[in-house]
């Protein structure tokens, strides 16, 4: 068996992810078993040696994304799945990622936390974590996919951008997303848009720097490529202290993701030009957005929403569009606000932005619940 | 082989980084010495991974070849990465004992364990010296560091002597005095597979050397030379008296399947069941 | 249980429907009650988890007490009766059939009463076709054992009986 047939399947947001990695072209895996990734990591364990690619579980978390590291300057696509605490571990090594420039894909399958937390049901607190938790200056790439369809188109479009951009990119699912099977389309592999890493022409010495994504060698290529951590000019040189240097390198880093956010940021959007009540909402907590908009009509509210499938880079034209049009804008998350402030943000108090935040036991916020918000606050109108 | 050695045809044309005395030196020449007379004339079939610290300069940029210079600590699993998609390349990391032993100490552990292909030179210098010379997992007992300002409380680590125990084909320590071992030990290591260790003891005069009351290199190098003795010598000794001396020689060679040959085989035959 | 589930899911995707299923389980890895949940539609599924449900399966006593009360008024409740002995008072169309009971003495083992209930299930609801169930039994369970559970499947459809009718 190679890649999955083209047809219709009922799979696993998990198995989903894992055959859209290897649809894509990811024959590297690294993992360490946590609870609710390791699906991921099973499958993965199954599927890859059948195509002649690589699953190894490695000693902890850390050791899993520095394998996932190295299989990628080996030029290999490379891949690691787990959940918040792993995710915590693996903050350091995503900055030598983005640092480095290296292509590689973190699942985060969210769990509550903070800590162990309860670690089989399902949370959505490791939004900021994605965008902000290695230290210093840094873009992140973030996706949240609702279904388990999207497990599978976003994985691909996770590795594509890694790819192009030349950097890590966070697939931020959650228990529920991960857990669930639903009926899965997959398309023919020809039909599948596979982006690889642009590769040096013979002589080529610049792999860090001159353009705004520069060619990528692999190891053995007899590039003579130096990778490093520490700033380094467009040669690999470390330059430990020359603030021209380190400005140059990070600013092109950062750069090279917010130049391009209206390529990166997706959304899916519904009436935003005409509606009196907006929603911005991701991942599983999304799902109940489809149960309310006519109930919510029927009962005269008109209901907008914006649902990210991309958290990072922050859509912020497409909220500032929704904020002109809304009185106001609810942001339902299973945390304690964390998009919340970004779209407050974004809104530029264009509308009054109101937090829904559930918690605990994994219980999402119920399509009713959401409802009776909608009507209690197009009730009270403007504050 | 018709030019003589030089280190300069495996070095990019940069000043290296170290303080004059500085037992990297040693290394650097006793192992691209090694490599030269295992009949390599420049490093395109080398990958070298090292992580932070001084000891992971040496080969980051300054080797003519393709290195990966990775966190603190992590070297080795960034080269379990390189190695298992390129089981071609002769992956060699270097690291200091701090960055092998101390914050990497559970992937040193766990890729002799696998028996991971890849050589291991670690330059022990028994002290963190970049940052300044605070105690170390390899520290010898009672020394004075600027962490341990009253001698340090805990007992050194013996990193080859694990190597062995978590399952190394080949294990080895010598010191900047033993420049020929040196050598021969990593042509040796060379040739096999498999997980391989070399730890150099080495001299730091600037952050340890200093401290620990010793003039300057020159005297910690012949220090290291009179203070050695061979694992044969060991037997007649009690452990208080071996631990005051550094043990050098080779503690293991063997040849254990390897995990390059053991995850391939299980690729192979993941690939049969799938035809059946 | 969360088998059953499974299949019948991967049925109604086969049959062209909009499915979700999703388990849970107590904390410990095996031995409390498991519940598995299927959502079919016609139309796209906005939210995956269900509150109130069509039809209650239930296989033990303690699972029916916890869940009786996400039953629709006037849905169908099918119950083991091998397991559950104390049937409730509940506005629903009860059915019965000794799954487990089935199970041990037809195929030697309890862990077909998944199939046997299944079987009963569709019985009563024709929710998905007999082509799709079975190729759906053939492609989850490994050859040796698929058979089997395709008797055991059978087996059910013959066995449900109307308990009380409101």
């Amino acid at each position: 068996m190679g890649t999955l047939k083209s047809g219709i399947y009922f799979l696993q947001g998990s198995e989903a992810c894992a055959e859209a990695a290897i649809m894509v072209g990811c024959r590297f895996f690294a993992g360490y078993p946590i609870t609710p990734a390791t699906e991921i990591a099973e499958h993965m364990a199954k599927r890859l040696p059948q195509i002649g690619g690589i699953a190894i579980q490695m000693e902890d978390e850390i050791a899993s994304i520095g394998a996932v590291i190295g299989a990628s300057w080996a030029g290999a696509k490379g891949m690691t799945a787990t959940s918040g605490p792993g995710f915590s571990l693996m903050q350091e090594s995503i900055g030598y990622a983005f640092m480095t420039e290296t292509p590689c894909v973190i699942v985060d399958v969210q769990r509550a936390g903070p800590s162990t937390g309860q670690a089989t049901k399902c949370g959505q607190g490791d939004v900021m974590q994605s965008r902000w938790g290695t230290h210093g200056d840094y873009s992140a790439v973030v996706l949240s996919p609702n279904s388990v369809q999207e497990m599978f188109d976003l994985t691909v479009r996770a590795f594509n951008l890694a790819e192009k951009y030349r950097t890590p990119v966070v697939l931020l699912s959650d228990e529920v997303t991960a857990h669930m099977r639903e009926r899965v389309v997959i398309p023919p592999i020809k039909k599948v848009e596979i982006i690889n890493r642009k590769k040096p022409k013979r002589g080529d010495k610049a792999f860090f720097g001159l353009e705004e994504v520069p060619p990528m060698p692999s190891v053995g290529e007899g590039f003579n490529v130096a990778v490093t951590g520490s700033t380094h000019n467009e040669y690999g040189i470390r330059f430990t202290a020359d603030p021209l240097v380190h400005r140059k390198l990070v600013e092109r880093l950062n750069g090279k993701i917010q130049n391009h956010i209206g390529e990166i940021a997706d959304v899916e959007s519904y009436k935003i030009d005409d509606c009196q009540i907006g929603i911005v909402s991701y991942g599983c907590t999304s799902r109940a957005i489809y149960d309310v908009i006519e109930a919510a009509e029927t009962k005269g509210v008109k209901v907008g929403y914006v649902r990210l499938k991309t958290l990072w880079p922050f859509p912020d034209e497409i909220i500032k569009k929704l904020a002109e049009t809304a009185n106001k804008i609810i942001v339902p998350e299973m945390n304690l606000r964390q998009i919340f402030y970004e779209v407050k943000r974004a809104a530029e108090g264009q509308a009054q932005v109101i937090p829904m935040n559930k918690i605990g036991g994994g219980e999402l916020i119920t399509p009713e619940e959401l409802l009776d918000k909608i009507l209690e606050e197009a009730k009270k109108g403007n504050d | 082989m018709t030019e003589a050695f030089s280190v300069k045809q495996y070095l990019r044309d940069l000043k290296l980084p170290f303080c004059p005395g500085c037992g990297a030196f040693t290394v650097i020449n006793a192992f691209l010495k090694a490599v030269y007379e295992s009949g390599y004339t420049d490093l395109s079939k080398f990958v070298f991974c090292s992580g932070i610290g001084c000891s992971s300069w040496i080969p980051s940029p300054y080797f003519k070849a393709d290195s990966i210079h990775t966190l603190h600590g992590r070297s080795i699993p960034v080269a379990t990465g390189v190695k298992l998609m390129r089981p071609n390349l002769n992956v060699v990391v270097f690291g200091g004992d701090g960055d092998i032993v101390g914050i990497g100490l559970s992937h040193f552990i766990h890729a002799a364990r696998r028996n991971l292909d890849v050589l291991v030179i670690m330059v022990n210098n028994m002290i963190y010296g970049m940052t300044g010379g605070q105690v170390a997992p390899t520290t010898p007992f009672k020394t004075k560091t600027t962490t341990t300002p009253y001698g340090s409380f805990e007992h050194p680590l013996d990193a080859a002597k694990l190597a062995v125990t978590a399952g190394a084909n080949y294990a080895a320590r010598w010191t900047t005095a033993h420049q020929n071992e040196l050598k021969e030990a990593v042509k040796k290591a060379l040739e096999m597979k498999g997980f391989r260790f070399i730890e150099v003891v080495s001299q730091c005069p600037t952050a340890f050397g200093r401290r620990a009351g010793f003039k300057d290199a020159g005297e910690m190098v012949r220090w290291f030379k009179v203070n050695s003795i061979t694992i044969k010598q060991t037997k007649n000794l009690n452990e208080e008296d071996i631990a005051k001396k550094i043990v050098v020689g080779e503690f293991i060679q063997k040849r254990r399947p390897t995990l390059i040959e053991t995850i391939y085989n299980t690729i192979k035959e993941a690939q049969k069941t799938e035809e059946n | 249980m969360v088998l059953a589930g499974q299949i019948l899911g991967k049925a109604a995707a086969y049959n062209g429907k909009n499915v979700v299923q999703t388990q849970s389980y107590g904390a410990e890895a095996r031995g409390t009650t498991a519940k598995s949940e299927v959502i079919i539609s016609e139309d796209k599924i906005g939210f995956p988890i269900v509150r109130k449900c069509d039809i209650l399966i239930a296989m033990s006593q303690e699972a029916l007490e916890k869940n009786i009360e996400d039953l629709k008024e006037g849905g169908t409740l099918l119950i083991d009766t091998s397991m559950v002995k104390n049937i409730p008072k509940a506005n629903a169309k009860i059915y019965t059939a000794p799954a487990t009971e089935i199970a041990e003495k037809s195929f030697g083992q309890k862990i077909y009463a998944n199939m046997v209930v299944l079987g009963a299930l569709n019985k009563l609801t024709k929710v998905v076709s007999e082509e799709a169930i079975e190729k759906a039994i053939k492609d989850i369970f490994p050859e040796i054992v698929a058979l089997t559970n395709l008797q055991a499947y059978k087996k059910g459809k013959g066995t449900v009986k109307l308990y009380r009718k409101n």
